[in-house]
């Protein structure tokens, strides 16, 4: 009796760590840090969540076909200063401006998967040379220039609130992730990327267009990078490429992990990467509602994730 | 305590997620005997080997080894108590050397420094006992199942073994090697190790074993020495029913008529296949026989579009046809299942019906979207008609048993409804009931018109099985059978001396 018992914890915890892990943090943020239990606190934290969020949708299928993205933060760059020069300084279009950010974005996926896809490159050495080259690229679009723009006819629109009360922000996150699990679940698209990840040579010969699939898991990661970065620069009203997604492909790394997608690819388990994504967010949060020194956050945030990633490993039966 | 008994297991019992998979299993092997556990797919038989290896933890009863109770949590603690598995599927490292697989983790050291001659010596020793002469130096992987298996073998004699476990050891093998292996199997007995074996090819059983214990839905059924028993007591006793439809069921010369389906001149790749004729029309079975190495799963790759032909025609209801990928040979209505179930079968962490519907998305999906009630009432369909157990369709497909994964790969192809079928080794690790259940459908497709090329190292199965059998040898074609000219000793024949005739027809 009292070993079924334990048994139906351990699978509990396997199932569910993230999520405990998440409701812990929670619990703790509303006894020891100052204004948390408040709407505001909790719209602030979706809206500094969202880049993450957003992007770990994408990163949840590119790490589910066994592969890995860590080009996120410099495709934000290229992304947020393209969109900033177009709509700002050109005086482009809203929409086109937008869509030629987004263009951008999805070439430079589309980069990452060929070499992937087609060269059978490492999925971290293809990443990591955009990852390396991609700021630089972003800089020579305005001589490493900020772009600024308080006080213009656009700077209103990234902190709109709909009703004068739910940030646009929270609104796009849950839409977007209502597409990924409809995606993961119930489409073509997210069995292969499952299949592939779990057993790549058994799904070329079942008829999977393999390489197309995984193509389009960085295209789709890197479109989301670049849908996310021009919304933060409409946001904070600026387009800084040396700074904007700095370490971002960390947090949306480590937001897939804590969440139980394992790195070694086959499963896409989104809303555990949702889960992953804001307990990142809170444990920020809690550390700058807190002044925390820096480092200690850092340690701190290591911990936590240790913590999360061991209440879920598999146990032997 | 000197004893009768090498091991001896009470009372096991064992639930997954609430199933019991074994109940109160008493299980015994004598020193130096050769034991054989038998049972249908899925009657628990790797379950009981596991838990007494140490990969599973057992729900109640006792085991004991060598007089003393033992509870081994891992492999590595069984291994030091003389327990050596050799699994179904080979687990050793294939970039290594040879000699390196079989020193891993207990290397021989001089002064701090791993003594690599000392071990290729070694090694060597250790094989050439066996009487296997190869080059240890090698990485494993460049050679054949066979030779790795011996060498998963000559690891566990290496480390002391008192007994070793062979699941399903000879499935992958052909008659002369599992020839090899029986004589290992032999020279070990006569030095007092114990073998626990299992197979689901009954004359396999008959030759080596001493005694048998029989599992049926994870009970005892009980222990008998080999001699008493007949094949078809044998198989009444695994199935829970009389056998003797399973047992003695013989072939029937079927008229085909001569419309071909698919003509093949000539087929070089590499040098494997060094020009290779072969035919099959609408609605036959035919079959395809030689040693490993002859070059039968090579040709059906190229045929499947996997690997590609250097030279030669392939000609597809009258048309040239050249795949590049296994899709556009999906796509012309051609399946092929594959033998190597592990590696290019399963997709382990999915579910029975995601592995079943998987080659055939076009027909349960919209616009890219999943009908998930189509997906699952085809899954329900075929594991009723193959009569695959398992507690649902959305169990991973890796907790099933292995016999039990083979049909929901089998499945997989022939909920496609193809033209044309390439099984390669089709029954590997099928129990004797299901095999024929399997050889039912076979004929049952191909009265229905399809084609069929079986690959088989069993010759009693395609014997039974095929209209035509084709014998390859080195890469050519050695000979074609036909008719009342298929038989066992024919095929042997040909494949030992062949006739050299330029076959096609
Ligand atoms: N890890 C697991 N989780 C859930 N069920 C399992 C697991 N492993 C085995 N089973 C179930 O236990 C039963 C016995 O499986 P087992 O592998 O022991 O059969 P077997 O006798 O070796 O069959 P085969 O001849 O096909 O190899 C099967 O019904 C299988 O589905
Ligand atoms: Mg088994």
């Amino acid at each position: 009796m009292d070993q079924i018992k334990k048994l139906q914890a351990g699978e509990l915890f396997r199932k569910y760590g993230a999520l405990i892990v998440l409701i812990i943090m929670l619990l703790i943020n509303a006894v020891i840090t100052p204004n948390f239990v408040h709407i505001n606190t909790m719209w602030n934290v979706l809206i500094q969540a969202f880049c993450v969020l957003v992007i770990s949708m994408g990163m949840t299928f590119v790490i589910a076909t066994g592969g890995i993205d860590i080009s996120v933060g410099s495709t934000m760059a290229i992304s947020s200063i393209i969109f900033a020069k177009l709509l700002i300084e050109m005086e482009c279009s809203f929409f086109v401006s937008i869509l030629a950010a987004l263009l951008a974005a999805c070439i430079f996926g589309a980069f990452n998967g060929v070499l992937i896809g087609v060269f059978n490159f490492q999925p971290i050495v293809a990443t990591l040379i955009l990852m390396i080259s991609g700021r630089g690229i972003a800089q020579q679009f305005n001589n490493g220039a900020v772009i600024s723009f308080y006080g213009n006819k656009y700077s209103d629109i990234g902190t709109y609130r709909i009703g004068g009360l739910v940030p646009i922000q929270v609104i796009i996150v849950i839409l977007i992730i209502a597409i990924a699990l409809f995606l993961a679940k119930n489409t073509t698209f997210g069995l292969y990327v499952q299949s592939i990840g779990d057993n790549s040579t058994a799904s070329k010969l079942v008829g999977i267009r393999t390489t197309a699939i995984i193509v389009m898991t960085y295209i789709l990661c890197a479109f989301l990078a670049g849908f996310a970065a021009s919304l933060e620069t409409l946001r904070i009203c600026s387009a800084d490429p040396n700074n904007i997604g700095n370490n971002m492909e960390l947090d949306c790394i480590a937001a897939v992990a804590i969440g139980g997608t394992p790195m070694s690819g086959g499963k896409t388990i989104i809303w555990g990467t949702v889960v992953g994504a804001l307990v990142m967010q809170l444990i920020t949060t809690m550390m700058n509602m807190n002044n925390i020194f820096y480092a200690y956050a850092l340690v701190i945030k290591s911990a936590i994730i240790i913590i999360a990633l061991y209440l879920q490993k598999e146990k032997t039966q | 305590m000197d004893n009768e008994y090498i091991l001896e297991m009470k009372g096991i019992t064992k639930q997954f997620s609430n199933v019991e998979v074994l109940h109160q299993v008493d299980f015994k092997i004598k020193k130096g005997e050769v034991h054989a556990l038998m049972g249908e797919n899925g009657a628990g038989k790797s379950t009981l080997i596991k838990i007494l290896t140490g990969v599973y933890t057992k729900d109640a009863g006792q085991v004991f080894f060598n007089g003393e109770e033992i509870h081994p949590s891992s492999t590595l603690e069984a291994q030091q108590l003389g327990i050596s598995p050799i699994y179904q599927e080979i687990s050793l490292i294939p970039q290594l050397s040879v000699a390196e697989n079989i020193f891993i983790s207990r290397e021989i050291k001089k002064k701090g420094f791993i003594d690599w001659k000392e071990i290729y010596k070694k090694a060597e020793e250790i094989l050439k006992d066996l009487g296997i002469n190869i080059d240890v130096r090698k990485p494993l992987r460049s050679y054949g199942t066979a030779i790795q298996q011996m060498v998963a073998i000559a690891r566990s004699i290496m480390i002391n073994s008192k007994m070793v476990i062979m699941d399903e050891a000879t499935s992958s093998l052909d008659d002369d090697e599992v020839q090899i292996l029986f004589n290992i199997i032999r020279k070990l007995k006569s030095q007092g190790i114990s073998i626990l074996f299992i197979s689901h090819r009954l004359p396999e059983i008959f030759e080596i074993s001493d005694s048998i214990t029989i599992l049926k839905d994870g009970s005892l059924v009980g222990e008998y020495p080999t001699s008493s028993l007949s094949r078809t007591e044998l198989v009444s006793k695994m199935i829970g029913r009389n056998a003797e439809d399973v047992v003695n069921y013989k072939r029937t010369n079927r008229q085909i008529k001569d419309e071909y389906y698919l003509r093949a001149k000539s087929i070089k790749s590499g040098v494997k296949l060094r020009g290779i004729n072969l035919d099959i029309r609408k609605g036959e079975v035919v079959g395809l026989a030689g040693l490993l190495g002859a070059g039968r799963t090579e040709l059906a790759r190229v045929l499947f579009g996997i690997d590609h032909k250097d030279s030669g025609s392939i000609e597809i209801n009258g048309k040239e046809i050249s795949f590049k990928l296994p899709r556009e040979a999906i796509k012309y209505g051609i399946a092929f299942c594959s033998e190597d179930r592990k590696v290019e079968g399963i997709i382990p962490n999915m579910t029975v019906a995601e592995n079943l519907c998987i080659t055939n998305m076009k027909k349960v999906s919209y616009f890219g979207v999943i009908n998930k009630r189509k997906c699952s009432s085809i899954a329900e369909e075929f594991v009723k008609k193959l009569r695959i157990k398992t507690p649902s369709i959305a169990q991973n497909i890796k907790n099933l048993s292995g016999g039990n994964q083979q049909k929901v790969i089998l499945a997989r192809w022939l909920s496609m409804e193809p033209d044309f079928i390439i099984l390669d080794e089709p029954t590997r690790g099928i129990d004797v009931g299901a095999k024929k259940e399997i050889e039912d459908l076979i004929r049952q497709m191909s009265s229905q018109g399809i084609s069929i090329l079986l690959i088989s190292s069993e010759f009693e199965e395609l014997v039974r099985n095929c209209d035509r059998i084709v014998v390859l040898r080195d890469g050519m074609n050695a000979g074609i059978l036909d008719g009342n000219d298929i038989s066992e000793d024919k095929i042997m024949n040909l494949i030992a001396n062949g006739n050299m005739a330029v076959g096609g027809n």
